[in-house]
């Protein structure tokens, strides 16, 4: 800047220096603004969140189910994303966690979709593969410590047989006939571990009921839920999206 | 042409001297020896049949196919030289994919077929290279209705309501322009479709022909689809045996 140069035939030497610029902050002697390194910060928390997802086998299926919240922090603001994707005939992925990086992997398994059908081969792309692919996705990630902030739920038919898995943000991922992510882990893998160990072959409206419940439970004690959901099933006819489902409450023992 | 290109047809970059592009037209040419593709564009969808040339028995069934998914609501069906032509159809993927991922919706096919045809029309220009020796057809059922399209080895494209290309594209046409096209469904444009292209097969000079057929309309949700296979076994009956008493009603004649 010119007043802080030494002065020549055309402008004067500034008259003091050294102190604040007109209009900028004053550095304190050893104390730069600027950052110390030059470094990056990657992304270290998820911004708009879904909370948990609950998936559950059945006889001849699989039923998976999310509530419509998208949270900013402590606050419900958006109350109408789905969180259930019908990724083909025969697959549903259902995501908590980021609804961003959701939203960013959701589109590049749409492309991958696509592709698949444009090879025309009569093959398509099955939940097992799925599972492994998203698998690779978030280790990879995780690896860069720059983690997709998500928690997934796969859920679909392989080979006639009902399959689910999951996958966290870490790359963690196992199979089980009974999932449950976030808060539902604590609060609902009791439940749904109870229903399936009593019966493992309960029909499908036997296994709706059991995640209703669960749904239920979820909202009356996670403070991040939301009344409505989607439910997906899934059997060897195909994949079935339902919802937004309401949950009843009763909040009267809250009066004091 | 008697005294072919006399020096003016090696490379695209050269005009003759009375105003032609040689290696163009002789990648037209490559196309009119090609089996039969026809599209026509009904009132509620679009059907397109093509006529697949088998040269060997020894061929598995339902190779090489002329017929391609583009995106979600995109088909392309292909005359000509086939490498070439898959080559088109992966092009037009990656347009139609990366429309859709700037913008979030499927592409347009006015814009797909923009683009295409500038991709072929480009190859018409450097002596370096060679032109496409396919003729491509385009089709997509989109909110204002059905949309068809083909694009010539040179570059150019109309929309139709009906198109032919290949061997036998001028009986096509005839047959074609005989037909109420914008009263028609999709169920009627199949049966058509079969029939034309079983009536314009020339069984002298080839011998086996597959038929492959695929439709995008109103009653697939705008998705672009093989026409399943009981359906074309239907009109693929139908058109033999249309076929078989045009023959029989000829010889009544004689």
């Amino acid at each position: 800047m010119a007043f802080m140069t030494k002065g020549d035939w055309y402008n004067s030497q500034a008259f003091w220096q050294n102190g604040p610029a007109p209009g900028a902050i004053y550095n304190f002697p050893g104390n730069t603004a600027q950052s110390e390194s030059n470094g990056f910060q990657r992304s270290q928390a998820p911004i708009t969140t879904g909370t948990s997802v609950l998936g559950l086998h059945y006889k001849d299926g699989v039923v998976i189910a999310a509530d419509v919240l998208g949270s900013y922090g402590s606050l419900a603001k958006y109350r109408n994303c789905e969180r259930l994707m019908k990724v083909n005939d025969n697959i549903i992925l259902g995501a908590g966690g980021d609804f961003a990086d959701f939203q960013y992997i959701k589109n590049i398994i749409e492309q991958k979709i696509l592709e698949e059908e444009c090879l025309d081969d009569g093959f398509s792309l099955k939940p097992k593969s799925l599972h492994c692919w998203l698998t690779r996705v978030m280790y990879n990630r995780r690896s860069k410590f720059d983690p997709f902030w998500n928690n997934f739920i796969i859920a679909g038919m392989d080979d006639d047989k009902p399959f689910m898995g999951t996958v966290d943000k870490l790359g963690t991922a196992y199979a089980d006939p009974v999932i449950t992510t976030g808060y539902g882990a604590y609060m609902a893998t009791p439940l749904l571990r109870k229903a399936y160990e009593d019966n493992k072959e309960m029909t499908k409206e036997e296994a709706l009921q059991h995640i209703h419940k669960s749904m239920q439970v979820l909202f009356y004690r996670d403070a991040r839920s939301f009344p409505k959901y989607h439910v997906g099933i899934i059997n060897k006819d195909g994949i079935e999206i339902k919802g937004p489902l309401t949950l009843e409450s009763n909040w009267e023992v809250a009066n004091m | 042409m008697s005294s072919i290109g006399t020096g003016y047809d090696l490379s695209a970059s050269q005009f003759s001297p009375d105003g032609r592009v040689f290696q163009v037209e002789y990648a037209q040419k490559a196309v009119e020896n090609s089996g039969t593709v026809i599209g026509l564009r009904g009132k509620d969808g679009i059907v397109i049949a093509v006529e697949k040339l088998v040269t060997s028995k020894l061929y598995e069934a339902g190779a090489n196919k002329r017929i391609f998914n583009i995106d979600h609501h995109v088909g392309m069906a292909v005359s000509g030289l086939i490498s070439d032509a898959r080559q088109i159809a992966e092009t037009a993927r990656s347009e139609a994919a990366s429309y859709r991922g700037q913008y979030g919706v499927g592409i347009p096919l006015k814009y797909l077929n923009e683009r295409v045809s500038m991709y072929m029309h480009a190859y018409t220009l450097y002596s370096a290279l060679r032109p496409y020796g396919c003729a491509v057809i385009l089709s997509a059922y989109e909110a204002e209705g059905p949309a068809m399209y083909m694009i010539d080895p040179s570059g150019v494209s109309y929309g139709y309501y009906g198109c032919a290309v290949g061997k036998a594209k001028q009986s096509a046409k005839t047959e074609i322009e005989k037909l109420k096209l914008s009263d028609m469904t999709c169920k009627d444009l199949v049966k058509e479709a079969a029939r034309i292209i079983y009536l314009v097969h020339d069984e002298l000079k080839d011998k086996q022909f597959e038929l492959e057929m695929s439709w995008v309309g109103a009653h697939t949700n705008g998705k672009h689809e093989r026409v399943p296979s009981d359906v074309k076994t239907e009109a693929e009956a139908k058109a033999r045996q249309a076929i078989d008493e045009d023959s029989d009603s000829d010889t009544e004649d004689m």
